[in-house]
């Protein structure tokens, strides 16, 4: 049985660890909802009391409503591609071809790369007539696409940037998972005379499925975290065809010095998140009993 | 049979996919040692050079970011493993009052991630005077959700029979927890030094928004200043900057692939 946790021992080890997290976790997640009710205050007048008035931007913001936009197809479209993909991978390199551990370390690459990185890379890549995929169009004698500059392409550019960088990530976990599955399931199912497509299905698909949580919650907080590619890349342009919900935080924000309002969107992004991951989890777990 | 063919053509689609997925990288890096004249058109048997890396390292204080990425990763990493497992500790070996609902008030930062609150976060900062220093970058990293889970894990498979003969023996809660608990979750500390270091090596937006001087840049920052002002965009230059920033990460990669792989496998799924 446990002990009782003395009082001197609790402010040693929990003291600091608690009261840090608190500082920046806790406390600017109630500061932001406070400040959602005050104005910006300005070298003339402090800030006062508006009530929802800052809610109610929230409605008449254009921008935001395409930036919404954004990111729901920003993760609708990279989330289930990196994780169908990361399983694509996963079973390349857990087979029992040649060469298993280049194609490790090419889809593992991206990963350790900061996403810095990998921005310049890819912005290096998609110049138009310079980079390498202007090179390979023009090989087949096609018109270079401006695919940053572009209404048309510049999200679809960003989200597989956010693929390449994430899909080697996940692949890891998908190989633990897959190294983890009894043989003597797949030896019994081949007895039966099923086919590798059919042991896939039914033996090896249900027995990812906590792995697939795993990483679709991941998925998830990740689509709306990392945003430094959209800083280094086009900067939420053209025309705010490529802005996610944190690049526009930090465009208020920062550049805009609108920090009222930033603390509003930054209220509207928490309780997102919460949704989004509740239902997430409740989903997917439903359909991890049903079977 | 047609399983050998089967074989063939599977293993150089696999072949083909990889290289492809390759693709950006290499070329990025084949750039990076040629002439700025080649990083339009490629041609095989263009001249190699190491020039680019010369000028990117003189072009911007690339010595000085280097630096100060890795007083922060060790701030930050030093910082997470003393924390967490004092806090982990906690609650593995001992029971106190709303235990349960602290824990969960702690998880809650896996969720609304440091990222998230750069707003009011940096409001803080300015207040205590910090904005534009190292430790004002580290301050929102010092305790992890993800560390303190994943010790509590590790913590939980201490046998307890081993911490009660230890307390026979006379050893009080400091060498029990040094003792028993730290050497037996000693994959789980590499596993997770090696998530930290590669995360805060990589991150990006939350320095960007505390720094303003070359003098407490770390490489991320530096790097995309560079990319945007310093190099004028010469594509071999920025290639150049890009591989050299990441260079260590990616050799030790290279170096302790297998361990790596392994630890990360460990550090996701308990």
């Amino acid at each position: 049985m446990n002990k009782r946790l003395p009082i001197g021992l609790a402010i040693i080890m929990l003291g600091v660890p608690c009261s840090l997290l608190v500082a920046f976790t806790h406390y600017p997640a109630i500061q932001a909802l406070i400040n959602s009710f005050w104005n910006n205050a300005s070298s003339r007048r402090p800030s006062r009391f508006v009530g929802v008035e800052n809610y109610q931007a929230l409605f008449e913001d254009d921008r935001l409503a395409q930036v919404l936009i954004n990111s729901t197809i920003y993760a609708l479209g990279t989330i289930p591609l990196a994780i169908g993909l990361a399983i694509g991978m996963a079973l390349l390199v857990n087979s029992r071809l040649p060469g298993t551990t280049l194609m490790r370390l090419s889809f593992f690459m991206p990963t350790m790369l900061p996403m810095i990185a990998v921005a310049n890379i890819w912005l290096f890549f998609y110049a138009p007539g310079i980079g390498l995929a202007s090179q390979i169009l023009g090989i087949f004698g096609l018109p270079s696409i401006n695919f940053l500059g572009s209404t048309d392409t510049s999200l679809a550019s960003m989200m597989f940037v956010a693929v390449w960088k994430e899909a080697g990530l996940f692949m890891i976990f998908y190989l633990a998972a897959l190294q983890s599955v009894p043989t003597n399931l797949k030896d019994a199912a081949k007895l039966e005379g099923a086919g590798s497509v059919r042991i896939f299905i039914d033996v090896v698909m249900p027995l990812l499925r906590p792995t697939t949580i795993f990483v679709a919650v991941n998925a998830l907080i990740n689509a709306f975290r990392l945003v430094d590619h959209v800083i280094v890349m086009t900067e939420g342009g053209p025309n705010n065809s490529s802005a996610l919900l944190l690049y526009y935080i930090y465009e208020v924000t920062f550049r805009q010095r609108d920090f009222a309002y930033g603390a509003t969107l930054t209220v509207l992004m928490v309780i997102m998140l919460g949704i989004l991951a509740i239902f997430q989890f409740w989903v997917l777990n439903r359909k991890a009993h049903y079977q | 049979m047609s399983n050998g063919l089967n074989k063939i053509l599977l293993s150089t689609f696999a072949a083909v996919i990889a290289a492809l997925w390759a693709l950006p990288f290499i070329y990025s890096v084949w750039t990076a040692f040629h002439d700025e004249k080649y990083s339009a058109n490629f041609q095989w048997d263009a001249p190699w050079t190491i020039a680019n890396f010369l000028e990117a390292w003189q072009a911007a204080p690339f010595s000085v970011y280097f630096f100060n990425t890795l007083i922060l990763i060790t701030i930050i990493l030093i910082a997470n493993l003393i924390l967490c497992t004092l806090v982990a500790y906690a609650f593995v070996r001992y029971k106190f009052r709303w235990a349960g609902f602290l824990f969960a008030l702690i998880m809650v930062q896996l969720l609304i991630s440091p990222e998230i609150l750069i707003v009011e976060n940096y409001l803080t900062l300015s207040r205590v005077g910090l904005t534009d220093t190292i430790i004002g970058i580290a301050l929102p990293y010092l305790t992890s959700a993800f560390g303190i889970f994943l010790l509590r894990q590790t913590f939980l498979t201490v046998p307890k029979s081993l911490d009660e003969a230890a307390q026979i023996e006379g050893a009080g809660a400091w060498r029990v927890l040094w003792n028993i608990y730290v050497p037996l979750a000693w994959p789980i500390y590499l596993a997770y030094s090696l998530v930290s270091i590669s995360f805060h090596w990589n991150n990006f937006l939350w320095p960007l928004i505390v720094t303003n001087s070359p003098e407490v840049r770390p490489l991320t920052v530096g790097l995309s200043v560079f990319a945007t002002v310093d190099s004028g965009v010469e594509w071999s230059l920025v290639n150049a900057a890009t591989l050299m920033t990441t260079a260590p990460l990616i050799i030790a990669f290279i170096i302790f692939q297998r361990q790596f792989v392994a630890n990360f496998m460990r550090a996701g799924i308990k």
